[in-house]
């Protein structure tokens, strides 16, 4: 293949990777902005995303449209719950210790994996897409399903930073953030935009997985990956910022897609954790987060 | 020998001739009466304990769940026809997790905690290899149903068999004329990047050389992948065949991304039905297939010539005529390779009924009464066909079956021979001290 057909593909490879890392990574950043948590079960709510997905197209009947789009907004309102619930029944009660937390979700993560696997099973399930339409290109065809997933996010992502930069929700949130106790003296009942926080994060998460299902299966191990990259992405562009999570996302997403077409997958992995290091040591607060105060 | 007070003088007894002849007479017809206790011919009738690794979860589920189901018809039917040796066959199942590890583990749990008899049933390669050490340093036979070239390749050790299903090797040994002289000689091949899919790399190289084709790509994919589309611009546009061997969750995708990639402008496609075992050949996107050709071990879709043995296997493990369940045509099974768990179970009979096994002690004289067989017929214990075994490389050949993608179904297009698919032994595990 000549080359431009070919830098071609692996930048339309690499933008879905980023569409869909963005939405995961988003959900990471905002909990351990506003909650100052790690979520390490993040992958997992991902993941759940994906199995309820897959639950509730098949019980859909009709045109695969129709089942998608009900699963497009189930299956993260389900997540959310929850998502919401562990944050009320464990997180809460252990006062978001940041060590504490992390072994709480490390538990959460079993959890919802063993669950998984005990009610949707170890296979992995197929889940039709909404609409089949192939792009023919003169150099190789390509799935007119992956570019809606690129658009998908991208309107998504400019609805998050709406509500976040241009609502009372959002300037609830960011007032948590800065500085909890003044927020609290003010009046905002910091537990429930806590709880409201954790539930967004896991539902940002189980709608990248919900447009990610019908390229890749619903699998009860999926869940690993999105969060390894998460991190990733949330180090690079720095915890809580929005923005960082973006550009970080298509940096990562897009290197990925072009290394792994030219060269190997693998190597495309090693650079994103040499990068991860640099980062580290050069600007630890990532290339857009702010210094902690 | 009698001492003073002849307590040992049984003639001093005085027992009768004829109460002896009577008690004789009553042991035989108690034993020879309708209904007795099966298993009174075995000195003990405790059950034969088989250890069944099995791959509940991980990658190998789909795998796993149908050689639990297989496993369980055969055994059934084996004890319904007097166990072996007179004893009941008992599987006991513990999950590996489709991991070398745990895989390990599993073997040693066997031998140690539950002392079953002999462990048996693996499938994936990377299991097998990891767990083969453990079998062997613990002695205990270790029957696996797997693929890969590394039974008979002689890396293993003398307790691990592979008697109910052929290798990698001798697969695409014998499937490379075919596909040279019917689909085209410029191949370029896409495989798993572990052991599984090194023994295609390295073995359908020289078969299709020798066919005067060649190999002009080769695609390795890491097994953990789930998406595919970034290694297709890798495919030389003057290839001819792609050859195509994947497994693990990603293989629809794949196969959905070579459908959006090529269109209908495709090259001929050869694949190893193991990209598709437990996946429905008419699922959405799988249109692209129609016309190209898999390789299969025994054929998923019930064909018109099939034997009275295979339609007996076929009702016995429970699956219809396009290879799924009986009770959920959604559940399709893993016909191609499951197979050989009911063909290896037979096998381990035989030799426990050649050895006169007895119990774990016996373990040595079962190894070599599995290495003294050479031919198994085609029947109901081997449904799949007549097959040979070479006892130096532990090591079963027979025939495979190439099928084409027509009408939404599987149809045998060509069975090759046995002789097709034997290639030169490169080890003799007889020569290893038990």
């Amino acid at each position: 293949m000549p080359f431009l057909p070919h830098l071609l593909l692996a930048t339309l490879e690499g933008l879905v990777t980023s569409a869909v890392l963005a939405l995961t990574a988003l959900g990471l950043s905002l909990v351990f902005g506003v909650m100052r948590i790690v979520n390490v079960a993040h992958g997992e709510f991902f993941m759940l995303g994906a199995v309820l997905a897959w639950a509730i197209t098949s019980a859909v009947t009709g045109h695969p449209a129709l089942g998608f789009a009900a699963a497009l907004v189930l299956s993260p309102l389900i997540v959310g719950f929850v998502a919401w619930i562990s944050e009320r029944l464990v997180l809460s009660r252990i006062e978001y210790n940041p060590e504490a937390t992390i072994v709480a979700t490390i538990g959460l993560l079993y959890i919802i994996q063993q669950l998984a696997l005990t009610f949707y099973g170890p296979e992995a399930r197929p889940v039709t897409p909404p609409f089949n339409y192939r792009i023919q290109l003169p150099w190789f065809g390509y799935s007119g399903y992956k570019l809606s997933i690129i658009a998908a996010s991208a309107l998504l992502l400019i609805a998050a930073w709406f509500v976040l930069t241009r609502t009372r929700i959002g300037l609830v949130m960011r007032a948590t953030q800065y500085d909890r106790e003044t927020a609290q003296a003010f009046g905002i009942p910091v537990g429930r935009v806590y709880g409201a926080v954790f539930a967004l994060g896991a539902m940002l998460a189980a709608i990248a997985a919900v447009l990610i299902v019908p390229i890749s299966q619903a699998h009860y191990l999926m869940g690993l990956d999105p969060l390894l990259l998460s991190f990733i992405v949330v180090i690079v562009g720095g915890l809580g910022s929005l923005r960082g999570t973006v550009v970080a996302a298509l940096l990562i997403g897009v290197s990925d897609g072009i290394i792994s077409v030219f060269f190997s997958p693998t190597l495309a992995k090693i650079i994103a954790t040499l990068l991860v290091a640099l980062v580290l040591v050069f600007r630890p607060q990532g290339l857009f987060g702010a210094a902690t105060k | 020998m009698t001492d003073s007070n002849g307590f040992f003088d049984l003639s001093r007894k005085n027992i009768s001739r004829r109460a002896a002849l009577k008690g004789i007479a009553a042991g035989a017809g108690l034993m020879a009466a309708p209904g007795f206790v099966r298993y009174s011919q075995a000195q003990s009738s405790a059950p034969i304990k088989i250890g069944f690794q099995a791959h509940r979860t991980g990658i190998g589920a789909a795998y796993g769940r149908w050689y639990e189901k297989t496993t369980n018809a055969a055994v059934k039917l084996i004890n319904d026809a007097g166990g072996i040796n007179g004893r009941p066959v008992e599987i006991i199942v513990e999950d590996d997790g489709t991991d070398p590890k745990r895989g390990a583990e599993v073997v040693g749990k066997f031998a140690s905690q539950h002392k079953t008899d002999v462990v048996y049933g693996t499938l994936f390669s990377h299991v097998v290899v990891g767990s083969a050490p453990t079998a062997g340093e613990l002695k205990i036979p270790y029957y696996v149903v797997s693929e890969g070239y590394h039974v008979a390749s002689g890396k293993m050790n003398r307790w691990v068999f592979q008697p109910g299903i052929t290798d990698v090797r001798s697969q695409v040994t014998s499937v490379a004329p075919w596909v040279a002289a019917n689909l085209g000689k410029k191949v370029t091949m896409i495989y798993p990047d572990y052991a599984f899919g090194y023994d295609h790399r390295d073995y359908f190289g020289p078969a299709i050389k020798a066919q005067g084709g060649d190999v002009i790509a080769q695609i390795p994919i890491p097994p953990t992948e789930s998406s595919f589309t970034k290694y297709l611009p890798q495919i030389p546009a003057h290839t001819e065949v792609l050859y195509h061997v994947m497994v693990g969750p990603g293989v629809l995708t794949f196969v959905k991304e070579l459908g959006e990639f090529y269109g209908s402008n495709k090259p001929q496609l050869f694949g190893f039905i193991d990209s598709l075992e437990a996946v429905d050949i008419n699922s959405p996107g799988l249109e692209f297939l129609d016309g190209s050709h898999f390789w299969e071990g025994s054929p998923r879709y019930a064909q018109a010539n099939d034997s009275e043995a295979q339609k007996a296997y076929r009702k016995a493990v429970g699956i219809d005529d396009n290879g799924a369940s009986v009770s959920d045509p959604k559940d399709v099974s893993t016909a191609a390779h499951m197979f050989g768990c009911w063909e290896t179970l037979y096998v381990i009979k035989k030799a426990m009924e050649d050895a006169g096994y007895k119990g774990p002690e016996d373990r040595a004289k079962l190894v070599e009464a599995t290495e003294a067989l050479t031919e198994f017929k085609e029947g109901p214990e081997h449904p799949q066909g007549d097959k040979i075994f070479n006892g130096k490389i532990h090591q079963v050949f027979g025939h495979q079956n190439i099928s084409k993608v027509e009408g939404g179904k599987l149809n045998v297009v060509h069975r090759t021979s046995i002789e097709d698919g034997i290639y030169a032994p490169e080890a003799d595990y007889t020569t290893q001290p038990l």
